[in-house]
């Protein structure tokens, strides 16, 4: 890692022979630029090579001095293993489940906000305070304060004896995750409901357009934009959902709701199978490179939006 | 009708934020009362919940928190201002890719960099120390505050640098008169929610402390045990680790959504 560093930092020095007013220039723009790119090309690109090394390794760690290069065979194992593909329908459903979800109140919780009434900056805060409650804390809250069968909040209202985490597994995590990113959807499409023009729409308004039809035909277009933003930033980070995995229902009963991050911890520190874990931890980076791929289109049309201003 | 979609909106608001509300009330009971039910809503309040969190040794958790956030923050913000600057007032000649190569670190999974971080960490002979969680936490976070810093040093109208430097205004009289007293507030929001992801991190916490650089997270994790009725010195503990958060929301809001979407929606 070492080497890196000092190799890179050399490179930050204008070159000896003639130095060029040009490039003079351009490495005096660079310099303030270093620092962070070399700082993050060390920490986030070492520890993936490494995994691409790892991945072809067969290596379980209670059999220490043992691992030899196998290829790809740990990638055949992981693909073919039934395990990482029900991870991987889990943490479909259980992104798709939060994000639209949360879509879907975050849009009416916008449409609620954008108007004028009393109290709305209140109500404005209480309604981003779940996304500020720890996350941990936030899943513990839902297990133990709410769904929990004796004196959790759910059945003490409404009565009843429901085991809810283990009779719903899936909708108790969907339902606390659901809870914390709707402010985040309500903000990002609030934004973009204030960011509609309002003459406009008031000329639809007087030119006899009613509610449902400006919603229809001018809000939800510009709102599109916001949507797809929402939704992919919101799977960006819910693809990662650990925390409440982890605390409410421990991927259970089951494999019900082991989604790929806690299917690839327990692989590494429960089973110690460190081959195999790399292996799937670059088919997630894979996985996740398609989708970011569209998430970078989606930044780039904003991106591009706000360069033409 | 207005009328009506404000009691709409408050009623909503309220059904919100309930659960933070439970949160509080039954950090202020007695374990008897937190565990009836039908749930008590009149009860006589005690501090008793919070002395137990505090007798349980909560403080470490929480100064290695408060460490790991404000050194990553301070990190985080030494090192994205420069870089965003460079990619936004005078940028360097491939500055689009350089800002798509930071945003997709940010979207790389951190559960497939775990092991090799693991392993390397261990390696070093920092596994446990909050100084690798400071690391890990600016690496974290240095996107996301280059791409909003990048979009607060935007606002900088270009005419008013452009007629400092012909006035013969230097870099750090150009810095000091004209860009920080416009980004300043930008900048206040950035380190606030850096402050608010490091503080709330649990995957890497959970997988590389233990007992000496445990986080407030942690704390939260090994706190609840088998041991009966605890559901009132839970929600003490779930509050007192989140207060720092929500205070710091709460200041940030007009900023956050801008933080959460990398600078893309104003």
């Amino acid at each position: 890692m070492t080497t890196l560093v000092a190799r890179q930092d050399e490179r930050t020095q204008p070159p000896v022979l003639p130095t060029r007013g040009g490039a003079k220039d351009r490495w005096v723009r660079r310099a303030p630029l270093l620092p962070a790119l070399i700082f993050a090309l060390v920490i986030t690109q070492i520890p993936f090579l490494y995994t691409l090394y790892l991945s072809t390794l067969s290596w379980n760690a209670l059999r220490p001095g043992d691992k030899p290069f196998v290829g790809l065979d740990n990638y055949v194992t992981v693909l073919t293993d039934t395990r990482l593909r029900s991870a991987l329908v889990n943490t479909v459903l259980l992104t798709a489940g939060a994000v639209i979800f949360s879509m879907i109140l975050g849009l009416l919780l916008a449409l609620l906000l954008d108007r004028k009434f009393l109290g709305r900056s209140v109500v404005r805060t209480l309604l981003i305070t779940p996304f500020l409650v720890m996350p941990i804390a936030a899943a513990l809250l839902w297990k133990h304060a709410i769904f929990n069968p004796a004196y959790g909040l759910i059945n003490g209202i409404f009565g009843g004896s429901t085991d809810w985490i283990s009779s719903y597994p899936k909708g108790a995590v969907i339902a606390t995750l659901v809870w914390q990113w709707t402010p985040f959807m309500m903000l990002i499409l609030l934004a973009g409901l204030q960011s509609q023009s309002h003459e406009v729409i008031e000329a639809a308004r007087v030119d006899g357009a009613n509610a449902w039809q400006i919603f229809r035909r001018m809000t939800l277009p510009h709102l599109r934009q916001y949507l797809e933003l929402g939704a992919l930033l919101g799977s960006i980070y819910l693809v990662n959902t650990f925390d409440a995995i982890f605390s409410i229902t421990q991927g259970g009963p089951g494999t019900a709701t082991t989604n790929l991050p806690y299917e690839i911890y327990l692989t590494t520190f429960r089973k110690f199978e460190y081959g195999e874990a790399s292996a799937a931890g670059v088919i997630v980076v894979i996985l996740t490179i398609i989708v970011a791929t569209f998430a970078l289109r989606v930044i780039s049309s904003l991106f591009k939006m706000e360069e033409h201003r | 009708m207005r009328r009506l979609w404000g009691v709409v909106a408050w009623v909503a608001g309220i059904v919100f934020v309930f659960p933070v509300i439970w949160m509080v009330l039954t950090s202020f009971k007695q374990e008897q009362a937190a565990a009836g039910n039908p749930p008590s809503w009149v009860f006589t309040p005690t501090l008793a919940q919070y002395e137990q969190v505090f007798d349980r040794n909560i403080t470490p958790f929480l100064l290695n928190s408060l460490m790991a956030s404000i050194f990553s923050t301070i990190f985080v913000v030494a090192l994205a201002t420069p870089a965003a600057y460079a990619l936004s007032l005078r940028p360097v000649a491939k500055w689009t890719d350089t800002l798509f190569f930071f945003i997709s670190t940010k979207m790389m999974p951190a559960v497939a960099a775990l092991l090799p971080l693991y392993l390397l960490v261990k390696h070093l002979g920092m596994l446990d120390n909050i100084w690798t969680m400071v690391v890990l936490y600016t690496s974290m976070n240095l996107p996301l505050a280059v791409w909003m810093m990048r979009s607060f040093l935007l606002e900088v109208p270009r005419e008013v640098l452009e007629a400092g430097e012909v006035d013969g205004a230097g870099l750090l009289t150009s810095i000091r008169k004209i860009i920080l007293p416009i980004v300043s507030p930008g900048l206040a929001a950035t380190a606030l929610i850096c402050f608010i992801f490091a503080w709330n991190e649990f995957f890497l916490a959970v997988n590389l402390t233990a007992t000496n650089a445990g986080t407030a997270p942690i704390f939260l994790v090994g706190f609840i045990s088998s041991e009966g009725l605890f559901l009132a010195r839970l929600c003490a503990a779930a509050t007192l680790v989140s207060l720092p958060v929500l205070i710091a929301g709460w200041l940030a809001q007009n900023k956050l959504v801008r933080g959460l979407s990398m600078g893309a929606v104003k």
